[in-house]
């Protein structure tokens, strides 16, 4: 089977200035996803998973600067288009799905006509029709009463709903490229089950790639293809899901797979990453930004890091993995 | 012996529009134990938070009573209640710890809030008591002087905990506490609420849509399902033998990394019943229940004891 990649994000680099200096928050990013692939992007909070999404969509806050790199969709560099072109193709071709649901929609107009908006907006429906299709995308999010919930301000409904009407939204127009920020974070497991699958059909359906951004390891495990692992702004190591989640290889992948609540019969056996993300704004960063928190360290890890191809799709950027 | 907080038909309506009423929670009844970790689990929307506030009288519920060592706090208004006694006995940690600090109090201010106003405490005495907190939740003094934007996420949720706990509540509710952390963070949380549990004995009622830490972190689980509790029992047993089909549904709904382990999935189809003037004669799960049968339709089940501590309401529990 040949996969073609729907978006290529290569050589990515982002800084941010700020009052204390230059922060880089990305450095030399890539990773591809294939048409129908979900790939996870995971990591700690502040490892820039959020950023890589923010560049990719051209909605990157005005004091950050893409300093390198291409995202090539469609033939097309998303990082070199005009932003009406960009603006074109986002809601249409490229959807994102953000990470806080509530700030995301309009606090002063019913949810339902925030849909139908989307809709009309992108050819998704006539403006007669548009009422009953956001009907029908509230019926495939599974909210409860949908004839009735259209008619709901945000402030009326859960936080749980606020994010599923923020996943109608984004799928309502069939994007070939979806990225969810931590998309079913709030939700519980049932819910989330039915919103994985609804991404899973689309992008069997409709050949949808989709960027994951998650937490939640085993989540990332039982839906995506592939995880990206992503530590201080560096992609630590990529792999097909289930290979990962049986043998990380990166000492980082390791200590968050040992992070997360599973089978474990006892919070003690848990063991939480120690030391924290470094201070990225340091002129002195090291070549592995991991480094100072890493238990097999070598004399070796101070040179630039090597980007090891240790398998069938998995690559390693470590000089010691396990 | 009376139990710390006893929860009888407890019920929260709220109107939306032409006289139509939303049963958020819905006649519940339970009760929490000193020193119990309760867990509260259930789809998004059907009434956990609600439940929550109406026990922390945040919000006035439409009927129903709730006991706190045998004293009534359902009569007292959500606005009376703020300046009452009884305010310390019950603190909350609040879902988003970022969004529920107040961004112009630095976590000194924010910790000290509770103090000064339930305690009366100032000064040098109101001083060290935060100090001591801020050292039993693990955040660095030298971030008392910080205002919410300047620390991380697991800063804020120990900001969050020690105001919780800052007047010495004896029964602590937890609103997803960790939804918003990583897992790392989430690690050193949830190890430090356990601790904290050991060494003040206060009670948790712990909402959470992590199934794993539910399991890990709870003595007993109640779960809820359109505004009413479906079932409840200890938490070992109710995840290894789940007697309600929709506690069913939810556990096999754990994500799950090892595909060997992903057999006997039970996926929901059908459409969730309406929490708007909800037909009394039907089961809340009828549609979208597996199993459904005629009477389901026609008799709401009643929750009952199905086995030693554990209660479900499904005619075929
Ligand atoms: N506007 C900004 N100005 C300065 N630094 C920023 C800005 N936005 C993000 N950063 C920094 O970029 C880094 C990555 O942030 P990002 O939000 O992408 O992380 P994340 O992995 O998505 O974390 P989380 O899981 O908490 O969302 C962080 O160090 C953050 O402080
Ligand atoms: N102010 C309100 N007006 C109308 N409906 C509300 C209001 N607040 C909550 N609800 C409804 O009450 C139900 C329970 O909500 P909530 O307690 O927030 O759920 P959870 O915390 O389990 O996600 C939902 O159907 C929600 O839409
Ligand atoms: S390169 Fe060295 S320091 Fe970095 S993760 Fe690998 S072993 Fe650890
Ligand atoms: S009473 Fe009937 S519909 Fe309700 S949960 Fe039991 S079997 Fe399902
Ligand atoms: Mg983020
Ligand atoms: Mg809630």
């Amino acid at each position: 089977m040949t996969a073609v990649p729907a978006l290529a994000v290569e050589d990515l680099s982002v800084e941010f200035r700020t009052r204390s200096g230059t922060v880089k928050v990305l450095d030399h990013v890539g990773f591809s996803v294939d048409k129908g692939e979900t790939v996870a992007l995971v990591g700690e909070s502040g490892s820039g998973k959020s950023v890589t999404a923010f560049a990719v969509m051209g909605i990157l806050d005005p004091a950050g600067r893409v300093t390198s790199g291409r995202a090539l969709f469609g033939g097309a560099d998303l990082l070199a288009l005009s932003e009406h072109d960009l603006a074109e193709q986002r809601g249409r071709e490229l959807s994102m799905i953000f990470q806080n649901p509530r700030t995301a929609l309009n606090p002063i107009r019913k949810v339902g006509q925030q849909i139908a908006d989307v809709l009309v907006r992108h050819g998704g429906a006539t403006r007669p029709d548009a009422p009953r299709a956001a009907v029908e995308m509230l019926k495939r999010v599974r909210i409860p009463d949908p004839e009735r919930r259209v008619e709901a301000y945000p402030f009326e409904l859960s936080g749980g709903m606020c994010q599923r009407i923020m996943i109608a939204i984004a799928l309502a127009c069939r994007p070939a490229l979806l990225i969810a920020d931590e998309p079913t974070t709030g939700l519980d497991v049932t819910t989330q089950a039915v919103i994985m699958d609804l991404i899973g059909e689309l992008a069997h359906e409709s050949g949808m790639a989709t960027i994951f951004i998650t937490h939640d390891l085993a989540l990332a495990a039982e839906y995506c293809d592939r995880i990206v692992v992503m530590h201080a702004g560096h992609i630590v190591e990529a792999a097909p899901a289930r290979e990962l989640f049986a043998h990380p290889r990166h000492p980082y992948s390791a200590k968050l797979l040992a992070a997360t609540p599973g089978e474990t019969v006892s919070l003690a056996e848990l063991a939480s990453i120690p030391g924290g993300l470094p201070d990225l704004r340091r002129p002195d960063l090291p070549a592995c930004r991991y480094s100072d928190r890493c238990e097999r360290r070598l004399d070796d890890c101070a040179r630039p890091l090597p980007h090891r191809v240790i398998g069938e799709r998995h690559t390693v950027s470590c000089w010691n993995p396990l | 012996m009376t139990p710390l907080l006893d929860i009888a038909e407890l019920a929260k309506r709220f109107e939306v529009g032409n006289k139509r009423l939303l049963y958020a929670v819905d006649e519940v009844t339970f009760a929490i134990g000193r020193g119990e970790t309760v867990g509260l689990v259930g789809e998004s929307g059907c009434g956990k938070s609600t439940l929550v506030r109406l026990i922390n009288r945040l919000l006035d519920p439409t009927s129903g009573s709730i006991r706190l060592a045998g004293t009534e706090l359902a009569d007292m208004r959500a606005r009376a209640f703020a300046g009452n006694a009884n305010r310390a006995r019950i603190q909350m940690v609040f879902q988003d710890a970022g969004d529920s600090l107040n961004p112009r109090y630095t976590a000194a201010d924010a910790i000290a809030d509770p103090i000064r106003r339930l305690k009366k405490m100032s000064g040098a005495s109101l001083k060290s008591r935060v100090e001591a907190l801020a050292d039993m939740t693990g955040l660095p003094r030298e971030l008392l002087s910080r205002f919410p934007h300047q620390l991380s996420g697991g800063q804020k949720a120990r900001v969050g905990i020690a105001r919780a706990i800052a007047v010495e509540p004896e029964l602590l509710i937890l609103d997803e506490p960790t939804a918003a952390l990583d897992v790392s963070v989430q690690v050193v949380i949830l190890k430090l609420l356990q601790q904290l549990k050991r060494e003040l004995g206060m009670s948790y009622l712990f909402v959470s849509h992590d199934l794993n830490v539910v399991r890990l972190l709870c003595d007993r689980v109640l779960v809820m399902y359109l505004g009413k509790i479906v079932e409840s029992g200890p938490a070992a047993e109710l995840f290894a033998d789940p007697r309600h089909p929709y506690t069913r549904a939810l556990i096999s709904a754990i994500p799950q990394a090892d595909p060997d382990k992903r057999v006997g999935r039970l996926r929901l189809s059908g459409e969730p019943r309406s929490p708007i003037d909800p037909d009394p004669t039907v089961c809340r799960f009828y549609g979208r229940c597996p199993r459904g049968e005629p009477r389901c339709s026609a008799e709401m089940p009643v929750l009952r004891t199905v086995a030693s501590a554990r209660q479900a309401a499904c005619h075929f529990a």
